[in-house]
């Protein structure tokens, strides 16, 4: 198999132009004709299945949760960058290109992220047009705020919540196309495979999650935006619900899966407090723009702060080690994630840890709320103002910007972050590995299309923050709308497909015994714990620090742990009803070998790039040592089963526009 | 720091489906003050299953607050004692070593129990596809700056946009009204310059939606913005009900 991006001809800056000028059209007589279906409701899914709604199309959209909304983009935070150029601080489409691929640490396509560059802009103008109520000035324009990772200030916000309002935007959208009738929506419906026809992706058995019944879909096309793989990890800032079946599913059926070993792990989350922990909650990365990071500079000041004889607030301004702002000083706290991670295990890892584990470092806003009670004091005329006034407007200042980050912190930890430092450490958050796909945003798989975090193509090894709604948005809203009509141009001819086709009763077969083999093993450990078992196995072995004979004993682990559980596993309840434990053992089982092909992955990238930090290659300073020569391409794996090596496919990176240097931020 | 063990006593609602009758269950849980409401469930469902027992059937997703996904009354109030906050936000430290807590389902008419603190809420779906958006295509957008928004309206917009879709505020209601919820919508699209246009069919139809539903009529207790966790003012229902007369005397815009 020869994996072709399918990137067009032409400058760099113009491809995207020329495509949509050139690229076949359907009437709109044709596209009532043609059925689309759409797995997932987050940004992409919902932005995808609405705006092809919009076109005509016979959309029909699933998702496993009881409401489109409910989807984790929901719970994204800081913001939606956009190289808009509001602030006339130098911003440019350019820039912005430029600034993902560096921080991708040039592991992404070209072509992709200059395309998703493009549409940042007019993402900006749907979401208002629908009502998303993003930041303002006093003077009713929009506002902007600086995130990891760039110089300068792009990322449009809705206080910490923009998300939940880019999603409502998305979701309302959807809705609209619901009372229209161009989108059949299903709820509580979850995708169990995908179905083949002649090679194409032609429809989908989905089981409906109230009753247990297995349906058959079919379609002229299959459109996957079901997220991410974080959860792998068991512990991370993804919702409870997130999983990777759709993806994994559709691998089995001969897709390829890229880069999974590109996994990020975001800086700023609460640190885990104990075992029964189920998630681990995010702070949002545009709280670096105003908090300080730090740990103790002497040891024994750490294990007093860890046994609790001591406070963050006891240690002298000169006895504390801000780190970011010591290694990296041109970014300071506002290194990419990658970097910042990195750092915070080394700091721990030596010893300054500060929380009782050991894994927690300080985020420090008393100098902000210092410099913002100062201003407002000056603003006000008040010369003499004292300590305390200053430290109160400052703290009215913070409050107003992150306000429900705040509260948030203060309803897990039982702390008040306005006195006390927060606690954080890193996390997993995002997967930059997903789905190969070409620049049509198709898998391999013809008629098989994939969008936003469940692709691959556009953050490279590291994605930059308030990147993750742009990517979904972009796809969905302006990308996939285009570039499903190259494929379904060809199928005007091709009338619906009969969803009792033998391909589809074959398909529902062998979900049906899939099903009843997780109820029949009638074993004694619940999913749930096997579920943590892999993700302990994953953290130890494929966290932020990998080295070759860590991954090899990893993959053996999670090989021992499979066949534990298929001869151990406990599934209460039957597959003909809500059953919720029986939904969790699918996932978990596709989990168990999507870990697997994670530490296949990271073992043959000898090289350390963006999320992927091999301990083996770095430089005598310990950054990432990339080696551009060996390893500048995609590793699309092709599965076969659990007894077979998973297949290499290569796909080159050609870097024709930007130079490939080593990433400095210092 | 070792954390000190909290010994509980939960009274759980079960009902196998939404025909079957349900009764309350005791269960013994031990739990500790950093546990989050639906850690300590967990902690119960996976006993349940070592004893290869049915697990207590609840909804739940994000666990940070936002997805809207938890429901469940606990000792009486959706998402339990503390304010302004969700189920999965909830802390056992809002709880003390031997209480008794008792948790069912958001009841209500226009959510029909699934099984047994899980409901169905697609009501509020439909609500939403009866108006609750503003009709503008991909593609249709002008630059986001060519519309300068008051910062204070823009402000009062998001206060309403920011409702999770929980339901808490038809469970905390004795009529099992959806006031709160419709009109937080109502009022973040009706107040923005880009939903004005249309304003009064978006209210008279989502209005006439929520009746339909089955959702019962504001008789201006206000339990709904207390028991919000995200504490929606009922201003947005004072709001709502000044848009609809308005809307309704207009005979042509009649639904």
């Amino acid at each position: 198999m020869k994996l072709d991006a399918k990137v067009p001809q032409g400058d760099l800056a113009t491809k995207w132009k020329t495509y949509r000028g050139s690229m076949p059209l359907v009437a709109p007589n044709n596209k009532r004709r043609l059925d689309v279906i759409v797995v997932g409701t987050g940004l992409a899914g919902a932005s995808a299945a609405a705006t092809m709604g919009e076109l005509g199309y016979n959309v029909k959209c699933f998702t496993f949760h009881d409401s489109p909304r409910r989807a984790h983009s929901i719970a994204a935070q800081g913001g939606i960058n956009a190289a808009k150029n509001y602030q006339n601080d130098g911003d440019s489409v350019y820039r912005l290109f430029y600034d993902t691929v560096k921080g991708g640490d040039y592991r992404s396509r070209e072509a992709n992220v200059h395309r998703l560059a493009e549409a940042s802009v007019e993402i900006i103008d749907q979401a208002v047009a629908q009502g998303v109520p993003f930041a303002r000035e006093y003077g009713g324009l929009l506002a902007n705020r600086s995130f990891g990772g760039v110089q300068v200030s792009r990322t449009f916000y809705a206080r910490g919540q923009t998300g939940q309002q880019l999603l409502l935007g998305a979701y309302q959208s959807l809705s609209r196309q619901i009372s229209n009738g161009n989108v059949k929506m299903y709820n509580r419906h979850e995708m169990l495979d995908l179905v083949k026809i002649d090679g194409k992706a032609r429809g989908i058995i989905a089981r409906n999650l109230l009753t247990g019944e297995l349906e058959r879909h079919a379609a002229h096309c299959v459109v996957l935006a079901t997220g991410g793989y974080g959860n792998v990890f068991y512990l991370s800032t993804n919702a409870m619900g997130s999983n990777a079946s759709a993806a994994w599913r559709v691998v089995k059926r001969g897709a390829c899966f890229a880069n999974p070993c590109y996994t990020q792990i975001h800086p700023t989350c609460i640190p885990q407090s104990g075992e029964y922990q189920s998630k681990l909650t995010l702070m949002s990365e545009s709280l670096r723009n105003d908090g300080r990071v730090w740990v103790p500079k002497k040891k024994e000041d750490a294990a007093a702060i860890r046994e609790g004889k001591k406070t963050g607030l006891d240690i002298a301004e000169g006895d504390r080690d801000y780190y970011l702002e010591r290694r990296y000083p041109a970014f300071g706290n506002l290194v990419p994630r990658d970097v910042a991670s990195r750092a915070a295990k080394i700091a721990c890892d030596e010893g300054n840890g500060i929380v009782p584990t050991g894994k927690g470092v300080y985020l420090d806003f008393s100098s902000a709320i210092q410099r913002y009670g100062k201003s407002q004091a000056f603003s006000k005329g008040m010369t003499n103002a004292d300590d305390k006034t200053i430290i109160a407007l400052g703290t009215k200042v913070i409050e107003e910007k992150y306000g429900n980050l705040f509260e948030m912190y203060e309803k897990i930890t039982g702390e008040n972050p306005y006195v006390m430092p927060m606690k954080i450490y890193p996390a997993v958050h995002y997967t930059m590995g997903g789905l190969w796909v070409d620049y049509h945003l198709e898998t391999n798989v013809p008629g098989l299309f994939s969008l936003g975090e469940a692709n691959f193509s556009d953050h490279g090894a590291n994605r930059l923050g308030a990147s993750a709604l742009m990517q979904g948005l972009a796809d969905g809203y302006f990308v996939i709308p285009y570039t499903i009509g190259t494929f379904l141009s060809n199928e005007i001819r091709t009338p619906s497909f009969d969803p009792d086709a033998p391909e589809f009763k074959a398909a529902e077969a062998d979900v049906r015994k899939r099903l009843q083999n997780f109820l029949d093993i009638k074993g004694t450990q619940s999913v749930e714990s096997f579920h943590r078992r892999l993700g302990k196995i994953m953290w130890e072995y494929c966290g932020m620090a990998r080295n070759a004979e860590g991954l090899k004993k990893g993959r053996q682990l999670i090989k021992e742990l499979r066949e534990e559980f298929y001869k151990d596993l406990f599934v209460p309840g039957t597959q003909d009803e809500f059953n919720p434990e029986l939904e969790k053992a699918a996932r978990v089982a596709d989990f168990i070998e999507l870990g697997e092909l994670f530490a296949v992955d990271a073992l043959e990238r000898n090289e350390s790039c963006g999320g992927h930090f091999r301990e083996e290659y770095k430089t005598e300073d310990g950054e990432a040592l990339r080696r551009d020569e060996e390893y500048a391409y995609v590793a699309a794996w092709e599965w076969q089963d659990v007894n077979s090596e998973p297949v290499l496919h290569k796909e080159e990176l050609e870097f024709k526009d930007i130079e490939l240097k080593t990433r400095s931020y210092k | 720091m070792a954390l000190a063990n909290m010994n509980l006593t939960l009274k759980v609602w079960r009902q196998s489906n939404n025909k079957a009758k349900g009764n309350f269950e005791t269960h013994k849980v031990v739990a500790n003050e950093h546990m989050s409401f639906l850690e300590m469930l967990d902690v119960l469902n996976e006993q349940l299953i070592q004893e290869q027992k049915t697990p207590v059937a609840f909804e739940h997703d994000c666990r940070e607050g936002i997805c809207g996904a938890c429901s469940m009354v606990i000792n009486g109030q959706p998402h339990g004692p503390q304010r302004g906050t969700t189920t999965c936000q909830l802390h056992m430290r809002s709880f003390k070593d031997g209480d008794t807590i008792v948790v069912e389902p958001f009841r209500a008419k226009a959510f029909p129990v699934i099984k047994d603190l899980v409901v169905d809420r697609s009501a509020f779906d439909r609500i939403i596809q009866s108006g609750g958006y503003i009709s503008v295509n991909t593609g249709q957008a002008v630059d986001g700056n060519t519309l300068p928004i008051e910062k204070d309206l823009s402000s009062q917009a998001f206060d309403a946009a920011t409702c999770i879709g929980c339901g808490a505020c038809v469970a905390a209601c004795p009529n099992a009204s959806a006031m709160l919820f419709t009109s937080a919508k109502v009022s973040h699209l009706n107040l923005l310059p880009q939903g004005a246009i249309e304003a009064e069919q978006r209210v008279l139809s989502m209005v006439n939606q929520m009746d339909e539903e089955g959702f019962g009529m504001c008789s201006n207790v206000t339990a709904c913005e207390a028991e919000c966790p995200k504490e929606i003012s009922v201003t947005n229902i004072a709001r709502m009900n000044r848009q609809f007369i308005g809307a309704s005397l207009k005979s042509d815009k009649m639904a």
